[in-house]
Order: C-alpha cells, then sequence, then structure tokens
C-alpha cells in the first residue's frame, strides 16, 4: 500500500514534468495517461485517489494542455467518447440489447444544435437566427430530451426483436439517420446534405477561458455527471431489471419486470448520453456533415465496450480512451515519425523508407489494427479489460442459528 | 364464493397441436398437483396461468379477476408466481440480486428517486435488501448470496428460484417441477420447506412434479392431465388407483397385465 502511494504520485508527477519538458513527445503523454490510469487500479487511499484523479485532470492536463493544445484536443475527444461509450454500455452491456446505430442519437443532438445554433436556420424558418450563444446550454438538455424520444421511436418497433434481428434493425436505423441527414436539403433544407451546415454558434466560455479548455471542462463536468447517473442506475432496481433481461427474458417477465417500459428506459438512457455530447461535439466542431455519423463511428464505440468490458463503468471508460488514443495519437505518432525518417533518407537493411508506397502509413491501417486487437481480445480475454464485477455487499438483518451462516459476508 | 383461482374451459393450440383442451381447474388453499405424462400439457397450463401464453378459449380468473390478456408481470404484480422446469436463474447475477429482481414489482421508486438518490431511496433499497437477505435465509442460502447463481450446486439454484419466486410476495405459488434431479432426501427436504411456506405466510402451492412419492405424500389433491385434457382429480389415494391415470402412465391393458403378472406370482 505504501509502495503504492510512493508510486502513484511519483507516476503522476514525472509523468506531468515529462511532458512539460518534451510536449512534443507522444511518449511522454501517454506515460500521463497511464499514470492516471495507475492511480485509479492502485491500490491506495480513497482519498488520495480522488484527490490524485482531481489534480490531473482538473489542473495538469490543462496546464499540459498550455503546452500542446493538441493534447487538450485529445482529451477533450476522449472525454466525448467516454460518454458515448458508456451510454451504449448502457444499452448493449446492460440491457443486452445489440446496437448497431447507436451513432444516430448522437447525430440527432449534433443536428439539433447545429440548425438552429447557427445561421442555416434562417433558411427554414425565414430569420432570427442563429439563437443567442447562450442557448447552448438549454440545448444540452434539448439534445438530450430530443435523442431520448429517438431512442423510444426505435425502442418500440424493435421489442419483439432479439440478437441478430435486433442488431440488423438498429444498424438500418443508423443508416436511415445518416441518409437523412444527407438528403433532407430538398425539399425543405433542413440539414444542408452533405455540404453540412456552418458556422455553428460556440457557447460563451466561463471566466474568459479560452474554448479549447471550455470545451475540456464543459466535457469533464458531463462525464462526471454520465458516471454518476450510470452508477446511480445500475445500482438501482432498474439496473437489476436491465441485466435480468440480458440474462433471461421470460424469466425477468415473469418476475414482474415490465419488459415495455425497461427496455424503452435503457433505449431512453442510453441515447440521451449520446444526445447531449452530439450537442456539445457540433458547438466544438463549428462544422458538422453526415460523414461525422457513419456506420464505423457506431461499430467504433461498440468496440470501446467491448474492448472495456461490456456492462462495466470503468471499462467503457478505459476502452474508449485506449481506443480513441490509438486513433487520434499512436497511430498518427507513428506515421509521423515514419514521414520523417522517410524525409531524413533513412535506408533500413539497404532499402530507402523514401521509396515506401504511401499506403503503408500506419495512420491508414486503423481499422485493421482495431480488427486485430479485438480478434487478440476474444480469444484471449473475451471479458474485457476490466470485466464487470459483481457487486459484494454486507449484508443486514437478524442471523439465525444456521451453522453455514456467517456474519459478514463482504469478502 | 368463488374460488381464490379459476380456470375454465382453457384450451390451447400450437398449430394442428392441441396442448390443451377443455380444461377446468380450482385452486383454494393448500397444495395441489397437476401430473400426467410428459407432453400432456402440464407446463403449458402453467404458461398459460402466468400470461406467457394467452388461452385460445376459455377463462382464468384469480381473486374473480380475469387473467386473459394480461402480462406476465402483470400477473405477478396480482400474486402469481412461478419457477421453471428447467431452471432460469439470472445465471451472472448474484444470488441476493436475483431475489432482487423478483422484488421488482413492489418496489414503487421512480427514475428521479434513483438518480437524486434522497432518504426515501436509501430507506427502500435498505429494506429491500433485508428482505432479500431474510427470504435467502428462509431457503438456506444466505451463506452463498454473494454467489454468482451459476457457481451455485443444482439443489441451491432450485431452491434460489423459489426464494426469488417468493420475492414478489405471491399468493399462489406455482412450482414446476421442483424436485427434478434430486434425490429421495433433498425432495424430502423440499417438500418440509413448502409446508413450512404454507404455514408462515399462507401461501397456496400449485405442483407440477414427476416424483409420485412427494405427490402422494405432500398434495391435498392431485389433477392428472394426459393429452391436454383432465383425466382425474380428487385426493391423492383416488388417483393413484384410478384405471384411466394407470391406462394413461402405464398404457392401454397393463391394468389387466399387472393383475395377471400377480397372479402368475
Amino acid at each position: 500500500m505504501i509502495l503504492h502511494t510512493i508510486l502513484a504520485i511519483a507516476a503522476v508527477g514525472l509523468s506531468s514534468l515529462a511532458v512539460a519538458v518534451f510536449p512534443r513527445s507522444i511518449l511522454a503523454f501517454l506515460a500521463f495517461q497511464g499514470s492516471i490510469l495507475f492511480v485509479y487500479l492502485a491500490r491506495i487511499a480513497p482519498w488520495l485517489r480522488f484527490s490524485l484523479l482531481g489534480l490531473a485532470l482538473l489542473v495538469l492536463m490543462p496546464l499540459i494542455g498550455a503546452y500542446n493544445g493538441y493534447y487538450l484536443e485529445v482529451a477533450t475527444q476522449v472525454g466525448i467518447f467516454v460518454a458515448l461509450a458508456l451510454g451504449l454500455n448502457i444499452v448493449v452491456g446492460l440491457a443486452g440489447l445489440l446496437d448497431l446505430g447507436y451513432v444516430a442519437f448522437f447525430a440527432v443532438g449534433a443536428y439539433s444544435w447545429a440548425i438552429l445554433g447557427s445561421p442555416h436556420a434562417n433558411v427554414i424558418f425565414g430569420g432570427g437566427f442563429p439563437l443567442a450563444p447562450g442557448w447552448f446550454y438549454g440545448f444540452l438538455l434539448v439534445g438530450l430530451l430530443v435523442a431520448a424520444g429517438t431512442g423510444i421511436l426505435l425502442g418500440l418497433p424493435v421489442l419483439r426483436l432479439h440478437g441478430d434481428y435486433l442488431a440488423i434493425v438498429t444498424l438500418g436505423f443508423g443508416e436511415v439517420i445518416r441518409v437523412l441527414a444527407n438528403n433532407l436539403d430538398k425539399p425543405i433544407n433542413l440539414t444542408n446534405g452533405p455540404k453540412g451546415i456552418t458556422p455553428i454558434g460556440r457557447p460563451p466560455t466561463l471566466l474568459g477561458l479560452p474554448y479549447g479548455e471550455h470545451f475540456y471542462f464543459l466535457v469533464l463536468v458531463i462525464v462526471v455527471i454520465v458516471i454518476i447517473v450510470n452508477r446511480r442506475l445500475e445500482d438501482s432496481h432498474i439496473g437489476r431489471a436491465w441485466e435480468a433481461i440480458r440474462e433471461d427474458e421470460l424469466a425477468a417477465r415473469a418476475m414482474g419486470v415490465p419488459l415495455v417500459r425497461m427496455k424503452l428506459m435503457a433505449f431512453a438512457c442510453g441515447a440521451s448520453f449520446a444526445g447531449i455530447m452530439g450537442v456539445l461535439f457540433s458547438a466544438k466542431q463549428v462544422f458538422i456533415n453526415p460523414e461525422s455519423f457513419t456506420f464505423l463511428e457506431s461499430i467504433g464505440v461498440l468496440a470501446m465496450v467491448i474492448l472495456g468490458g461490456m456492462g462495466s463503468i470503468p471499462g467503457a471508460v478505459l476502452g474508449a480512451t485506449v481506443v480513441t488514443v490509438l486513433n487520434l495519437q499512436v497511430l498518427k505518432g507513428f506515421s509521423l515519425w515514419l514521414n520523417e525518417l522517410k524525409n531524413a533518407g533513412v535506408t533500413v537493411l539497404g532499402y530507402s523508407l523514401a521509396d515506401l508506397p504511401t499506403q503503408f502509413e500506419p495512420a491508414k491501417y486503423e481499422r485493421m489494427i482495431f480488427g486485430v486487437i479485438l480478434v487478440l481480445m476474444m480469444i484471449f480475454r473475451p471479458q474485457g479489460i476490466l470485466p464487470a464485477r459483481r457487486r459484494q455487499r454486507e449484508l443486514t438483518g437478524p442471523a439465525a442459528a444456521n451453522p453455514r451462516q456467517q456474519d459478514v459476508l463482504a469478502p | 364464493m368463488s374460488a381464490l383461482f379459476e380456470a375454465r374451459g382453457v384450451t390451447k393450440r400450437f398449430g394442428g397441436l392441441t396442448a390443451l383442451s377443455r380444461v377446468d381447474f380450482d385452486l383454494d388453499a393448500g397444495i395441489a398437483s397437476i401430473i400426467g405424462p410428459n407432453g400432456a400439457g402440464k407446463t403449458t397450463l402453467f404458461n398459460v396461468f402466468t400470461g406467457i401464453y394467452a388461452p385460445d378459449e376459455g377463462a382464468v380468473t384469480f381473486r374473480g379477476r380475469s387473467l386473459v390478456g394480461l402480462r406476465p408481470d402483470q400477473i405477478t404484480a396480482l400474486g402469481i408466481c412461478r419457477t421453471f422446469q428447467n431452471i432460469r436463474l439470472f445465471a451472472n447475477m448474484t444470488a441476493i440480486e436475483n431475489v432482487l429482481v423478483g422484488m421488482h414489482a413492489r418496489i414503487a421508486l421512480g427514475l428521479w428517486e434513483v438518480l437524486s438518490r434522497g432518504p426515501r431511496f436509501a430507506r427502500a433499497e435498505r429494506g429491500l435488501w433485508t428482505r432479500a437477505a431474510a427470504l435467502l435465509e428462509r431457503v438456506d442460502l444466505r451463506a452463498t448470496a454473494n454467489e454468482v447463481a451459476r457457481n451455485l450446486p443444482y439443489g441451491d439454484q432450485r431452491r434460489l428460484e423459489i426464494a426469488r419466486a417468493l420475492a414478489s410476495e405471491p399468493t399462489l405459488l406455482l412450482l414446476d417441477e421442483p424436485t427434478a434431479g434430486m434425490t429421495q432426501g433433498e425432495a424430502a427436504n423440499l417438500m418440509a420447506l413448502l409446508r413450512r411456506l404454507i404455514t408462515d405466510l399462507g401461501l397456496t402451492i400449485l405442483l407440477i412434479e414427476h416424483n409420485m412419492r412427494v405427490v402422494m405424500e405432500v398434495s391435498d389433491r392431485v389433477t392428472v392431465l394426459d393429452h391436454g385434457e383432465k383425466i382425474a382429480e380428487g385426493p391423492p389415494r383416488e388417483v393413484q388407483s384410478d384405471a384411466r391415470v394407470i391406462e394413461a402412465y402405464l398404457g392401454r391393458g397393463s391394468w389387466d397385465r399387472t393383475r395377471r403378472a400377480h397372479a402368475g406370482d
């Protein structure tokens, strides 16, 4: 425990120092991210864990962002995908409803602010738009409600479907939303079709923070709320009913779980997180078009949930982080590095790297590397990196004269 | 006054197969059993009673209220709960969580209360866990409360299913072959448990059972189904010696064969 405490403090301190000294080194930033994971897993006092995490995320991360703005962008993207993965985790991990069109809810949230928060709305309504930037905060709620409503809308027709059939229909639903976004530029120009919508209004920042920091903190707040909501849902009769449905639908019904209501609730809760993040995403990007909401995005979020461990909140967080960092940093960094070697005219075993075709750039292998990782995971650790653990409880109430009885059942 | 539970002329067809044909059934108190050869329609009858199937014809009432057209969870909320022939626990949840799911119909907390975690939620949740622990105690499983259901021994799983069904506070408990796969001793223990439940909780129990020793010992009344029809009903001793029942179990002419065999001794 003492060793862990020293290691945890040293890891956070040294890695953030490394980032400050080598702001362009990807390895330094990866070490910083790794130290956060270590703090989470280390056997240290809860208050210390909490304050170290707070220090790293609230103070050190924005400071690192001041040295290298791209890292802050990575952290913000990670946060967005963490919220998406946590939302999908409710639907897929807890309730066991395989949803392959999850990004549709993200799109619905994004378009709700994109349309009304940009001058584009004038095309539809005549004038008076865009809404004042302050409306953005209200739209976080609007995005939540619209996405939840869309979730219920999707849930209703697919209630009777299971497994493969459900997956296919949700896949279709995801495509329908994307195709709608692509084609609703006529007869009424609602989404501006493939050209996308821009400029989308950015919210007024609090305390005069720069946009990068502002969005980072906003995402952090939302992620914390999402995690709390997720944990409270999971640890209640609602979460237990979802898991019961996943385990055995017929038995769950026979035990008094109203199937329709609980399934729709799962779809709505899962979708609502994506809706909020959609609103934020559109404001952060200033520009959105249907290309951001493809089927591969849904698969990407699903991969995060599976990689982390189905039904596990820490798993979803870690899965989203690993996948996003892999995408935005590791593969990209590797490509850059290879490029530098090429330009420097380095030869390996008599072969000039300058002759290497561009097809060999690691960044182009993103999906393939994913595929390989997922296949390896399914073979060697099918339960995910941080699988859901059953909560162990101490039981209260009178103990009877029973020889098998123990007073304390907790581990 | 009408009985606690009544079924009148229940008919259920699957395509060309008539699984149940005009079955009448009454139940008031104590333990009743349904027996019959494989494929006689016993489990189908349970599925009709608990709302998993809707009957094609006939009426089912519980405390004077029609159950036809109600969903399984609504029927559970009215006070009928069941176990399954092939155990259907929530395999990856712990024993106590299984029992907690069984209480779902009795929980009146809304989404907001779950998210805001007010004092009402804390009180309700504490009550649920205490009650679940007491139920596990009753079926002698308290020591394995935090064990994942999948890892429990077979006999424990059977008793856990009963505890889970009891969690919904039923008036009528339907047990589908509760002693299947048990030794005679385990079965006897289970029957003792059922008797205690009747006296302690005022429960009415309906059993599907293949273990004749159990049926004859424990039942107040036995109903025999064959090919979806009720062929006999009455106290165990009467049913046991009913010629139609023996024929259904052992085949036509077996009664005569049995007598001849005895005569030849």
